[in-house]
């Protein structure tokens, strides 16, 4: 009984400020009409029928596609780097960490914005190539100006869990490996990755969610006609008010999210039984 | 003899962080001998052993392996193999893959390592726990796959770092028993470090006493036991009443303010030494018969013996009888000149 009275103010906050705002996106979704008058609101399904209009598939297709790409960056760049802390000694190594960490504690929006004036057409780097005699660039505005800011905002993600997994890899199992005739290579391939897969998993979790949700990058690196999903929803609630549209929207999304979420989660058992190779 | 050499350590030395762990460590090891490095923790003996292993670089020294000099081998290429102090088994592998590891990387035939693997589970009385996961076993049984997991790979030298450590003490006695039969019947040179006295008495053929990165004593169980080399072997290895006394010449010591016929001889005359006699060696008699005299503070019953100890004047001797004088009594003690072992004193190098 005392457990449930411990419990009791984390299940109110939990009504309130999740199941709560979840039902009523998921109500709003499903009806139609004016918002104001909730009793002259009629059940439909047209929301969701209205998104499988080729236009909006695009834009999902595209969401998808750019966080997908974003991720395997970030793992790429990512796996190297959190190697490389995990095996330094420990004095740098919690400087580097600090290092990784401190961007976050900036403004997400002032960090954006700081990008649009090194890649825009009066930009720092622009200037620099102008100052060399060269071409300018069309650097922002495009694809690879929204990869880059994702990448750039949710790298740390995709480092620390792999990092934490990576450094707390008993040393002495690498050491046995070693013992029993493996290489360096041979020691990643059959040892180290197999066992920081837990943590690439949490990590593509943590980076691909916000990087296919996202409306500031996209709208700040992308510019204005520029259209992700989430763009997409901030517009029909912002914009042009319709919520019925924009709800149905996130629901989209959402289920995208938990069907991605539950695909690693059955890759990360599978993993964690060894046997991948 | 030489040829039967097969690991030759030679003025080992090695700093961390400009500290010494080891100074001027020389040892050789035997083929198929069975080898306890035995010190307090921090005395320099896994250090010794990571060495062997190739884990470690000394500072200076080489370390000659049947003749060849393998101070630059990396582990992998080592014809040693290790059981590490907390197994160190991969915890994303089941047993069979486990024991299987070494065996692949070398690209032995997949019958011939099923075949290998089941011989070496039967040894280590696991037969049928191939498709075990290893975090499921029992700390007895993973020690005995980390040991199955080294000796499968028919190494030269088997390096086991206290193996037996995360052990109770029951399971430590059969394994004891069960590794030296091992040994024996593999014929692999076991190299064993542990600060278990009584385990490297049980296991060994030799032992090596190390304290503060130096060799103390080299010398079989009953040597190490009987004749240790200075007073630190000797507290270390079993109890002890270790005294300081003078030799006044050869044959002749004196301490506790008495004089003893002894059957040491070298140490010069009115040297200062340490002198060591074993609780076991004291003999209680009457008062007036003893040749020193006591009054006896304690008494705990420890099984086969009794533990006893005695104030005589402003020392205290410890003493095991199989025969009990209540606290109290005033006792003699007397012991055989070849019970008074003499020994230079310790950290005047």
């Amino acid at each position: 009984m005392k457990k449930n009275i411990v419990s009791f103010p984390y299940l109110i906050w939990m009504i309130i400020f999740t199941v709560f705002p979840l039902l009523l996106v998921l109500f709003f979704s499903f009806t139609e009409g004016n918002v104001q008058k909730i009793s002259e609101l009629r059940f439909t399904l047209d929301n969701f029928k209205r998104f499988m209009q080729p236009n909006y598939i695009n834009v999902l297709g595209r969401s998808a596609a750019l966080a997908l790409v974003s991720t395997i960056i970030c793992l790429i760049l990512g796996y190297p780097m959190a190697m490389i802390l995990a095996n330094m000694e420990e004095k740098k190594r919690k400087f580097l960490v600090l290092l990784f960490i401190v961007p976050m504690w900036m403004n997400f929006l002032l960090r954006t914005y700081a990008w649009m004036t090194l890649l825009g057409k009066q930009g720092l780097i622009n200037r620099f190539l102008e100052f060399l005699g060269l071409p300018t660039l069309n650097l922002l505005y495009n694809n690879g100006a929204v990869i880059l800011g994702m990448v750039y905002n949710f790298l740390p993600f995709m480092v620390l869990p792999i990092y934490t997994v990576l450094s707390k890899i008993d040393k002495s199992i690498i050491e046995a490996a070693e013992d029993l005739g493996s290489n360096r290579v041979t020691v990643f391939r059959k040892i180290i990755f197999p066992l920081s897969i837990p943590g690439v998993v949490s990590g593509i979790t943590m980076v691909f969610m916000p990087a296919v949700s996202t409306f500031v990058i996209s709208r700040l690196l992308g510019g204005n006609r520029y259209m992700l999903i989430g763009n997409l929803i901030e517009q029909q609630f912002l914009t042009v008010y319709d919520w019925h549209f924009g709800s149905a929207i996130s629901i989209i999304m959402m289920i995208m999210i938990l069907i991605a979420m539950a695909f690693m989660e059955k890759f990360d058992k599978d993993k964690e039984g060894g046997r991948i190779w | 003899m030489e040829n039967n050499i097969i690991i030759d350590l030679k003025n080992i030395s090695k700093q961390y962080d400009g500290v010494d762990v080891l100074k001027d460590i020389n040892l050789y090891i035997r083929k198929n001998e069975f080898l306890t490095l035995l010190g307090p923790s921090g005395c320099g003996k896994t250090t010794t052993l990571r060495i062997i292993g190739g884990f470690e670089q000394p500072s200076t020294g080489d370390i000659i392996f049947e003749g060849k000099r393998i101070n630059d081998v990396p582990p992998y290429k080592r014809q040693i193999n290790t059981v590490f102090q907390k197994y160190a088994l991969f915890p994303h592998m089941n047993v069979f893959e486990n024991i299987a590891f070494g065996l692949k990387i070398k690209k032995v035939p997949k019958h011939e390592i099923k075949e290998r693997v089941q011989r070496i589970l039967k040894l280590v009385n696991l037969s049928g726990y191939e498709n075990r996961d290893v975090e499921s076993l029992s700390g007895g049984q993973q020690q005995r796959i980390a040991i199955a997991r080294a000796l499968v790979n028919e190494p030269k030298v088997l390096l086991l770092d206290e193996p037996l450590g995360a052990l109770d003490l029951k399971l430590r006695k059969d394994m004891q028993i069960e590794l030296k039969d091992m040994q024996k019947r593999v014929g692999i040179t076991f190299i064993y470090v542990t600060h278990d006295q009584e385990e490297a008495l049980t296991m060994s053929d030799t032992i090596i006493v190390m304290d503060k990165g130096r060799i103390q004593q080299i010398g079989t169980p009953e040597d190490i036991y009987n004749e240790p080399k200075n007073a630190f072997v000797a507290d270390f290895i079993g109890e002890s009443n270790i005294i300081e006394g003078t030799m006044v010449r050869d044959l002749l010591v004196e301490f506790a303010d008495t004089r003893f016929v002894c059957v040491d001889k070298g140490f010069g005359e009115n040297t200062p030494v340490d002198i060591v006699i074993r609780p076991e060696d004291i003999k209680v008699v009457p008062e007036e018969e003893g040749m020193l005299t006591g009054i006896v503070t304690s008494v705990t019953f420890k099984g086969v013996h009794y533990e006893m100890l005695v104030q005589e004047k402003d020392r205290e001797w410890m003493i095991h009888s199989t025969v009990m004088e209540p606290v109290g009594s005033h006792i003699g003690m007397v012991f055989e000149p070849e019970s008074i072992h003499v020994m230079k004193k310790v950290g005047e190098r």
